[in-house]
């Protein structure tokens, strides 16, 4: 679990370019700013391909995906 | 007897808060009466669409089955295969009412828009969320009654907010414990409040008083001074910004409190816009359900394709592309007009300028002071920058110069 949050770190800090992104696991990234829907989009396309995953647009329920807590326990129900 | 616009005037309550009596005692008792709800919703759709000459009735129950037509063949076309260009036409099939009745004032053909009634557009935005969602397989089951019943959700049918069928679902088969429905019968009779002070009072006072005065005023500068620009436009901006603003406002919070008292928590449509301090943050303030629908239906699903099939290489021009995309589709959506095109290609300007000033700030952090003066900037020229696309929208430069 903690492999996957650092690696969903990593992934924040690329596509804002903040080196904060995600210091806080329980920051919510939507509220406070630091993705809108065009890094949400880059951070779902590069979890595809990190994880092998697949992850329906539609099933993205922003609530469920706002903290890098809450994004590492879909990562995990998704593998 | 003419159709009753819901929610146009102060005496529609009384009859509606009368016909909502017994779904309330209802929920207050713990109970949701599926068949009385069936009674008031064709009550009001009676009075909304039935009165007069019956046109827009007809054309809302031929809607309606072709709708139906078009999602059920396609929710069993699906159940066994998924190819993305069938997709596509069920989603332009849904689509083809709306684009004949937008379609229909450009060709000046009357017969043309069979579909045409007040709320139309609303009603595609929820089938269009039906086709995308059974796509992706998001909504597992769905019975001809309740997506009828979804679709026509009387508080909203007219002008949203815009719900989504599996948050609304949630809703309908539940029925609030005593204190929860307490809780949405306190925050229904609060928002009805504010609705009919916003509606009824400060929108009257700027659309109905002043609104008049100052087109004519505005327009009485037609060919005096250069393109008709005077100072009246100035304050035609401001007042119709406004008008526009309170009245759409109240309009949303009498649908979001009467759905309250249904015990449905219909989303809200607006939260303070005027104090958003950049564009990407007014339009996450302003109309929210529709803009949020255009986000998570168009604008995200196009960034997703264009970024997973790598067409192009840089993320600036891929959001840009996005921004363009989405508000010319939103100008569109809203009429066939140069200045509703306008409008849209202003704001999807905008967006591409905000988001270029906020990768400047972002590479001079230090050098860029941020304090609260900075921020009182950011909400007054976000505020001006809102009041002359919503100048634009009005028309009255369609009047003034043509």
């Amino acid at each position: 679990m903690d492999d996957i949050k650092a690696k969903i770190v990593d992934i924040l800090k690329d596509v804002t370019g903040l080196d904060d992104a995600g210091q806080d696991a329980d920051q919510d990234l939507f509220k406070d700013g630091v993705l809108d829907s065009m890094a949400t989009v880059e951070v779902l396309v590069t979890l595809q391909d990190t994880f092998g995953i697949t992850v329906p647009v539609s099933e993205f329920d922003r609530s469920q995906w706002s903290t890098v807590n809450k994004i590492a326990q879909q990562v995990q129900e998704l593998e | 007897m003419n159709n009753i616009t819901p929610y146009s005037s102060p005496h529609y309550f009384i009859y509606l808060l009368i016909l909502l009596l017994p779904i309330i005692i209802g929920l207050w008792f713990g109970k949701r009466f599926k068949i009385y709800d069936f009674f008031a919703t064709v009550v009001i759709l009676i009075t909304a669409f039935f009165g007069g000459n019956m046109k827009q009735g007809i054309s809302l129950i031929f809607y309606i089955l072709f709708e139906m037509v078009v999602i059920f063949t396609y929710r069993a076309y699906r159940k066994k295969y998924n190819n993305f260009w069938v997709f596509t036409l069920f989603v332009i099939l849904a689509i083809v009412p709306l684009v004949f009745v937008k379609l229909d004032p450009l060709l000046n053909n009357a017969t043309i828009s069979l579909f045409g009634f007040m709320g139309i557009s609303y009603l595609t935005f929820k089938s269009v969320e039906i086709v995308m969602e059974s796509r992706d397989g998001v909504i597992k089951e769905l019975k001809p009654f309740e997506f009828v019943r979804f679709l026509l959700f009387f508080p909203t049918i007219t002008s949203g907010p815009i719900d989504r069928f599996k948050r609304f679902q949630k809703d309908v088969l539940n029925v609030p414990s005593r204190d929860e429905y307490v809780e949405l019968l306190h925050s229904g009779v609060n928002k009805l409040m504010k609705g009919l002070l916003y509606k009824f009072i400060i929108g009257y006072f700027f659309g109905t008083l002043l609104l008049p005065k100052i087109e004519i005023l505005t327009l009485s500068y037609r060919g005096q001074t250069p393109l008709g620009l005077s100072w009246a436009l100035v304050a035609y901006m401001y007042v119709y910004s406004m008008y526009l603003f309170f009245d759409f406002a109240g309009y949303s919070l009498f649908a979001v409190a009467i759905s309250n008292f249904m015990g449905i928590k219909t989303p809200m449509n607006f939260n303070a816009p005027f104090k958003s301090k950049n564009i990407k943050d007014f339009w996450n303030r302003w109309h929210m359900t529709l803009s949020f629908w255009f986000r998570d239906f168009i604008y995200m699903r196009l960034m997703f394709t264009i970024i997973k099939h790598k067409w192009f290489k840089s993320r600036v021009t891929i959001a840009n592309l996005g921004y363009v995309t989405l508000f010319l589709i939103m100008g569109f959506w809203h009429g066939e007009t140069w200045y509703y095109i306008v409008y849209g290609i202003f704001h999807a300007l905008a967006m591409i300028t905000n988001d270029a000033w906020l990768r400047l700030k972002k590479r001079h952090r230090k050098s860029i002071p941020s304090n609260k003066f900075t921020h009182a900037f950011a909400v007054f020229l976000t505020f001006n920058v809102v009041c002359f696309s919503f100048m634009i929208f009005s028309g009255i430069l369609d009047k003034l110069w043509f």
